[in-house]
């Protein structure tokens, strides 16, 4: 908790705690911030969590490896890929086996494909928490139609369960192609109209402007990753760094900001739509359209993965994500443990940056930072 | 700040005459997509009850129930998954990994009932709202959770293999068998199948476990010729394995004959540690086949005194003289009969009972008699000329080979028949350089013999006639020569629903020279040796029909093997002297038969 330089005394009347949560207070999921505050500004901050949490590591436990694979796309409910490719991952490298590279292309296309969904869920959702939810509104619904390609690709439109150890669990299907191509025009062509109506919109700008500013020197203490240290001048991106999958074959740019207030960190997600808009656009021209999506696995009903450890992370919407693995040789992961950016994001950064706000900006605050409860009470 | 930032939020107007995204449920229905995961179907008359979906549930949303007018039979467990929608999650693991292709999703995916118990249903049974839906998820064709082939296993190829009488099949290397037996799904369709209900799918993991010694007590439970078996069962099981649905079937017997290779014959007795004590009871065993040898084996281990009766010089019966040494080599048959001797089950060699000892002293003598004798009577051509000089049983080859005899076959040799013994006779024929044509009634398709002789026996050159019918055998002018005459026959389908039958046509007759004809269609029972005993003992097509437990109308005489059962294999034989010998141990015991 970051304690204020007076020590609160609530007798004194000049104090008052307020809760915002555990119930849903927006995209940001169920968590709660206890706030204390002096009028309308907040002077200390303490974050509660748990109100989600499911035990998936040590439910991961109790599963074979392959039964696995359909639960980790629970534990960041908007974004599942990025768990099920991590998964996948993880237990391939353990066990010895290579993804066919049409499984590559297609995964690639499958993340970038989530991270521009999760993206679109998240600005409707900055724009609410400022005002605005006609942008949630038109947003969310390009976000469906993303979700309509999820569910002709994999089957549903959330739960996708379609990285599978391996591969992918299918071709794309018959035209799918076209398809995609005419919703990234129309995801296109919405971030051109947000652009006018909230990115220069002088009530966002004013509110948004200068409100949660991470310096740079917080954010490797902080353990800050993603769009939140790029709008901070980092460029730093795993899908550059340490490329996996196709990243290193198509051309892309890292988006970094200056400011890093909360204008910027949604600027450089905007950008980063257009960038993964991009990317998608040169996987659908050079993805194989023939050949194997998936290599061989041994028979999953009593599948042993060799003794070992490994940590495999990758660049999701909102920082580095990782898998460590553990594994015994048994038929069952030994310890897994999930490193989602929402941990360090939104507990004790957000402790931090809350102090000295006003409580009407503390939702766009939590926006802003791009986190998800369920991924810290994995 | 500019002027810009507020004039540009009014830009939102342009969107306001667009049409709306909305759609109006329930109005308007939205279809699934073609993949769509939604609500379960299975196709029931194509799925076997092997119970993968269950397995690899993770939430535990299916059991494998009992479906009213669904009977277990061989391939089919008549189980089908029931599901609990309380606990499905829709990931379909199930689909995936369904072995029979049978189970599916529709891209059906609202449903509203007010019974809560309806959400607890079994797929394709119970009448679903979705259950015609046509579209929905399915494994993708080139999606695989299974390993569908099998992995073949290294075998001396047909010109190496017609040198000599050396075993065609090398057996698994210990990589191959762990690939092989890690195709199992573990659903046990094969232990019903099988007639010793051998526990296939434990010995299939202790193969995977490289636990050769555990594997070779689990075969013990249920097959003392284990080694005989791994190489020359009829494999019925493999029939009805389920990774047979959609690619080869697991080589049970391969991993059997993979287990016992890995086990040298000294260290049988360690491991299995067959302890007992003397119950003072003796029991005769007529014949050293396997039948015979399996109920001493089982007799013994419960403490009987048991004494075999053999007619030839060495045990093994129509294992030793009706199968060639390169599908089954003499000293692999020995391991499983020595073993079974070593624990002082006491065999007489060249002892035919009614002959060298009368049956009355067995009788007299003994608290019980098990008789497996087998058939080894070749059955007649029926036809004009058969006593020929140059006609000879393709049991006569076998044996003469079995004994390091030349079976004086010549170079053009005629096999009438399409088991395995003509299979064998011909391919023994082949080795000794003759060109053979195998005349058979029926399509190759009907032939009884093994599909691996079949192919085996084409590689080596053997000639494959089918639908050829003997009609007459006649001398040629070289007294060294025999001629046969055989008509082709087309096959007509039986009105009663039976299979086709051979019909000759008479205008289509062949009329050719061989220096030898090898008889081949059958074997029949020689039961003279029992006396008057054979009027109490039910008989029908010249085999034994016993009671439970191998009893018969005799009470202390038990009969087992090819005199007893229909399908004349090793492995029935193996259980009826199992069984034999549990009847015996219940007969002359308290609990007892009477």
């Amino acid at each position: 908790m970051f304690e204020p330089a007076a020590p609160v005394d609530l007798s004194s009347g000049k104090y008052l705690k307020l809760w915002q949560g555990p119930q849903h207070p927006g995209i940001t999921g169920n968590m709660s911030l206890e706030l204390t505050t002096c009028g309308d500004e907040v002077v200390a901050c303490k974050t509660h969590v748990g109100y989600l949490h499911r035990g998936f590591e040590k439910l991961m436990e109790r599963r074979t490896f392959i039964q696995n694979f359909t639960i980790v796309c629970r534990i960041a409910v908007p974004e599942p890929t990025f768990n099920e490719y991590l998964y996948a991952a993880v237990v391939e490298e353990l066990s010895g086996i290579k993804a066919p590279e049409r499984a590559e292309w297609i995964r690639t296309f499958n993340l970038e494909l989530m991270r521009l969904g999760s993206y679109l869920m998240w600005l409707g959702g900055v724009g609410a928490a400022f005002g605005q939810s006609t942008i949630y509104q038109w947003t969310v619904t390009h976000r469906d139609y993303i979700l309509d390609l999820f569910e002709e690709m994999t089957g549903a439109r959330v739960y996708h369960m379609y990285i599978v150890p391996g591969g992918v669990r299918g071709r794309l299907p018959e035209g799918f192609e076209d398809r995609a191509r005419k919703v990234l025009d129309g995801v296109e062509r919405l971030l051109m109209d947000v652009e006018k109506i909230l990115f220069n919109n002088v009530v966002f700008k004013t509110r948004t402007k200068g409100l949660g500013v991470i310096t740079k020197d917080m954010v490797d203490p902080y353990g800050i990753t993603g769009p939140n240290q790029r709008a901070a001048g980092f460029a730093r991106d795993v899908r550059r760094d340490s490329p996996y999958l196709m990243y290193d074959e198509v051309e892309w740019d890292v988006i970094t900001g200056t400011a890093s207030d909360t204008y910027e960190r949604a600027w450089v997600r905007l950008q980063e739509m257009h960038q993964g808009i991009r990317i998608m656009r040169q996987v659908l021209d050079r993805m194989p359209t023939g050949g194997p999506f998936q290599t061989p696995l041994p028979n999953v009903l009593h599948w042993e993965v060799p003794k070992g450890e490994t940590y495999i992370k990758a660049e999701c919407t909102r920082g580095e994500y990782g898998y460590y693995l553990v594994t015994d040789g048994s038929q069952y992961v030994r310890r897994v443990h999930v490193r989602g950016p929402s941990y360090t994001h939104a507990i004790a950064l957000m402790e931090k940056m809350a102090v000295g706000t006003n409580i009407a900006d503390i939702a766009g605050l939590m926006v802003s930072l791009h986190t998800y409860p369920p991924e810290i009470e994995r | 700040m500019s002027l810009k930032d507020l004039i540009s939020p009014f830009y939102v107007w342009q969107r306001a005459f667009q049409k709306p995204y909305t759609q109006k449920r329930p109005i308007e229905e939205r279809p699934g997509a073609p993949r769509y995961r939604g609500f379960h179907i299975n196709l029931t008359e194509e799925c076997v009850g092997c119970g993968s979906c269950e397995a690899i549930c993770q939430n535990h949303a299916i059991d494998m129930v009992k479906v009213e007018g669904l009977e277990p039979r061989n391939g089919d467990s008549g189980l089908r998954p029931k599901f609990d929608y309380g606990r499905c999650c829709w990931c379909a693991l199930c689909v995936d990994i369904c072995t029979a292709r049978s189970l599916r999703l529709s891209n059906h995916y609202a449903w509203v009932t007010e019974d809560p118990d309806a959400f607890h249903f079994i797929a394709g049974t119970d009448a679903m709202p979705w259950n015609q839906n046509s579209l929905g998820y399915r494994r993708d064709d080139d999606y695989h959770l299974l390993t569908h082939d099998r992995i073949e296993m290294d075998a001396l190829s047909p010109e190496e293999s017609l040198k000599g009488f050396d075993e065609v099949m090398k057996g698994y290397t210990e990589e191959q068998a762990l690939l092989e037996a890690d195709r199992c799904v573990e659903c046990g369709i094969c232990v019903a199948t099988c007639p010793a209900h051998m526990s296939v799918p434990d010995y299939i993991k202790a193969v995977r476990n490289k636990d050769w010694e555990g594997g070779l007590k689990l075969l013990y439970e249920t097959n003392p010729f284990s080694t005989t078996c791994g190489r020359i069962c009829t494999h019925r099981c493999e029939t009805d394995c389920v990774l047979g649905l959609q690619g080869t079937p697991i080589a049970i017997r391969w991993l059997k004959r993979a287990i016992a290779d890995r086990v040298p014959a000294e260290r049988y007795a360690e491991i299995l540690n067959d302890t007992f004590t003397e119950n003072g009871k003796k029991v005769a065993i007529v014949g050293a086949g396997p039948g015979g040898m399996s109920a001493a084996y089982y007799l013994r281990k419960q403490g009987y005194g048991v004494t075999v009766f053999e007619a030839q010089a060495h045990g093994g019966g129509m294992l030793r003289y009706g199968v060639p040494s390169y599908r089954l080599p003499e000293n692999q048959l020995d391991k499983d009969i020595d073993y079974i001797r070593s624990l002082g089950v006491d065999v007489r060699f060249n002892t035919r009972v009614g002959q060298d000892v009368p049956f009355s002293e067995l009788m007299d003598n003994h608290d019980a008699i098990f008789i497996a004798t087998g058939l080894s009577s070749p059955m007649k051509l029926r036809i004009d000329g058969e006593e020929h000089p140059r006609v000879v049983s393709g049991l006569k080859i076998l044996d003469d080979v079995a004994k390091g005899q030349d079976p004086g076959v010549g170079k053009r040799v005629a096999v009438i028949g399409g088991g395995n013994v003509a299979m064998d006779a011909a391919r023994v024929s082949r080795r000794v350089g003759a060109d053979v044509t195998v005349l058979y009634r029926r399509r190759i398709e009907d032939m009884p013999a093994d599909p691996e002789e079949i192919h085996e026996s084409k590689a080596e050159g053997c000639h494959l006639v089918p639908q050829a019918i003997p009609v007459k055998i006649k001398d040629a002018d070289d007294p060294n020569q025999v001629v046969i005459v055989w008509g082709e026959a087309e096959m007509v389908s039986d009105a009663k629903g039976g299979r086709p039958r051979p019909v000759l046509q008479e205008d289509r007759m062949h009329e050719e020279t061989y220096d030898t004809i090898v008889s081949a269609i059958g074997q029949g029972g020689d039961y003279d040796f029992m006396g008057e005993c054979l009027g109490s003992i039910e008989q029908k097509w010249g085999k034994f029909i016993p009671g439970a437990y191998q009893q018969t109308g005799v009470s202390k005489i038990f009969v087992g093997g090819d005199i007893a059962n229909s399908t004349a294999d090793a492995i029935s034989a193996v259980e009826d002297g199992h069984h034999a010998a549990r009847g015996i141990h219940r007969f002359l015991s308290e609990e007892g038969l009477q």
